[in-house]
């Protein structure tokens, strides 16, 4: 796909993303919206997979970290082909394969369950290790971690022991977006200078505009030819990016929109803010 | 009643503590399987993990102080097909990391064998914050966990071997000290059995871990006050070996439990929930009860804390008066 192609995908996932979360009631909404550009990208141009065997023994790995953003992975999935869009309605419903949070024994093509933050990197590492032991080279873990996670202390435990043994085939990626439940993550818990914070651990940083999926692309590019040590990208996002009343509001975090509320987002996804033109206003 | 093939108990009993069974089955197990992996949180020589270490270097991972990370870790080793066994003392591993081990492990139902080295009261002189009493109770709660308590060194050795083949996660709780060894190469043991270790008639002790050599000494000195216990050995807390149990119980109608753990939600706790549903019968259970440790020898401690043969003994004399 070509980088608008790609944006346009995004732009469909986004508004995927909104349908769930009205249709489900409750779920995050910020952080999915913000994250759209990043799992288009992984899933339509840097992820090694295949949706029709999904566990192919040669596949890259994604690990989502910060569970509650999992609507994005679920509905990207479902673009990508792993299951039909139809399904995306069932999330968080009683029966349904799309957990609140994922569970990896109840989807196909989910590698980890997760919920409870801090977690990923330490089972990327585990996986890592694994894959050198067996002697699998060219398999990527890639693993998707909020910034609000970072407060975990397993993260720096995760952290360390991956720069130790030198696991150059994770690349993760922060959602650098600066909110959490309780407010700005600086109020929260300062996390800068979180650039060099990762840097001191042993790890290498590329900083980009998260937003950008060209940018992004890019930067997954980079961090492959990283082979000295275990690299970070702080992508900076906008929390509820494409959604004028979302974007920036941390309040918008934990909370999905009622239906007025999706209407208006819809409309807005639809055009861009006006930018473009989709196929349902044509 | 199936052969046990137990040591005579009359003889001058070998020592050696449970964990040192562990570090040999863990290398017999490496030897078997190239997928066995092992981690440790910076206490390799204690929890036994350094036989493997030496054997098979580039299968080990030191995590360092870190028991959040060691489990985790742990989770993604069996993700790509490695059969990890993660240790550290009990009270960190799973003391410390219990959430990490609900969410990546037992819900995300990955076969890690969690190994917590240095249970019980008999740690004794580092104290409370080291002797780890709380641990079957926390791992039994956890859907899809295999509850484990060898009796000696030489059954640890075989529950190790049987971990290693095991495809649900596993917890298994050592100890520190030296302690007799009563069972032979030849003494069964197999993952979710109960074992008659002794016939009786007028009671039956139910152990698990350090105590049921206890439990066994217990027996003994019942017969001089002419009281004949039936002694059953429970390696496997979780899941129960209900047939064993009950069989024995309906026959016995007095029970006492033995573990050097809590009470509450241990060993006793299975067993007065089993005998609650199914067959309401009078129980004791010895163990420590809702309370810490203290720093001490560990003969001073089990003494204190009513862990020996003798307390044991009492318990049974105090539940055949009270049968219905």
């Amino acid at each position: 796909m070509t980088v608008p192609e790609l944006e346009l995908k995004a732009n469909d996932i986004r508004q995927d993303i909104i349908r769930m979360l009205e249709e489900a009631g409750s779920g995050h909404s910020a952080g999915p919206l913000g994250l759209t550009d990043i799992f288009t990208a992984l899933y339509f141009d840097v992820m090694n997979y295949d949706s029709q065997n999904p566990n192919w023994d040669k596949r890259d790995i994604l690990l989502l970290s910060n569970g509650h953003c999992v609507p994005v992975q679920y509905a990207t999935m479902a673009h990508a082909g792993f299951f039909d869009r139809k399904e995306l309605r069932t999330l968080r419903k009683f029966g349904s394969r799309l957990q609140g949070h994922p569970e990896r024994t109840k989807l196909p093509g989910l590698e980890n369950t997760s919920g409870p933050l801090g977690c990923g990197l330490s089972q990327a590492s585990g996986m890592a290790l694994a894959m050198r032991m067996d002697k699998q080279h060219h398999r990527w873990i890639y693993v998707v971690l909020s910034d609000g996670e970072l407060n975990e202390g397993n993260v720096w435990e995760a952290a360390m022991l991956a720069s130790k043994y030198k696991l150059n085939n994770i690349i993760g990626i922060i959602d650098r977006n600066n909110i959490q439940i309780d407010g700005p993550t600086e109020s929260v818990m300062p996390l800068e200078d979180l650039s060099a914070k990762w840097e001191s651990f042993g790890w290498h940083v590329i900083e980009i505009d998260g937003n950008n999926i060209e940018a992004v692309i890019d930067a997954y590019a980079m961090a492959r030819a990283i082979v000295e040590k275990p690299v970070m990208i702080i992508a900076h996002t906008v929390p509820g990016k494409g959604v004028d009343f979302m974007e920036y509001d941390f309040h918008w975090h934990g909370m999905p929109p009622d239906l007025e509320q999706a209407k208006l987002a819809l409309k807005e996804l639809r055009t861009l803010k006006g930018k473009i033109k989709s196929e349902a206003d044509e | 009643m199936t052969a046990m093939h137990l040591v005579d108990l009359n003889s001058e009993l070998k020592t050696e503590p449970i964990r040192k069974g562990f570090g040999r089955g863990l290398k017999k197990a490496g030897e078997l399987d190239i997928n066995v992996v092992a981690a440790c949180a910076d206490l390799t020589d204690s929890t036994q993990m350094s036989l493997f270490k030496e054997a098979f270097p580039d299968r080990f991972i030191e995590i360092g102080v870190a028991e959040q990370n060691l489990v985790t870790v742990g989770s993604g080793l069996a993700a790509m097909g490695k059969i990890p066994f993660v240790s550290s003392y009990a009270a960190f591993s799973p003391g410390r990391n219990w959430e990490q081990i609900r969410t990546t492990i037992c819900l995300n139902n990955r076969p890690v064998k969690i190994i917590g080295s240095h249970a019980g009261i008999s740690v004794g002189p580092d104290g409370a914050t080291h002797q780890m009493l709380e641990d079957l109770a926390i791992m039994r709660s956890l859907p899809n966990m295999v509850v484990l308590a060898p009796g000696d060194s030489v059954e640890a050795e075989k529950m190790t071997l049987a971990m290693a083949k095991d495809k649900q996660p596993n917890y298994m709780r050592l100890a520190r000290e030296a302690t007799p060894v009563f069972t032979t190469a030849d003494t069964p043991f197999e993952i979710g059995k109960a074992y008659m270790l002794r016939e009786g008639h007028d009671l039956t002790i139910i152990a698990t871990g350090t105590m049921t050599y206890q439990a066994l000494a217990a027996a003994e000195k019942l017969i001089k006050d002419g009281i004949v216990a039936e002694v059953i050995h429970v390696p496997t807390i979780k899941p129960l070996d209900k047939e064993v149990i009950l069989k024995s119980i309906r026959k016995t109608r007095a029970v006492v439990t033995a573990e050097e753990a809590q009470i509450i939600g241990g060993l006793g706790g299975a067993i007065s929930e089993l005998l609650g549903e199914v067959h309401p019968t009078i129980i004791h259970r010895v163990g420590i009860k809702d309370r810490f440790g203290e720093s001490g020898t560990p003969q001073e401690l089990l003494e204190h804390f009513g862990l020996t043969a003798k307390h044991i003994a009492m318990a049974a004399h105090a539940v055949i008066s009270k049968r219905v």
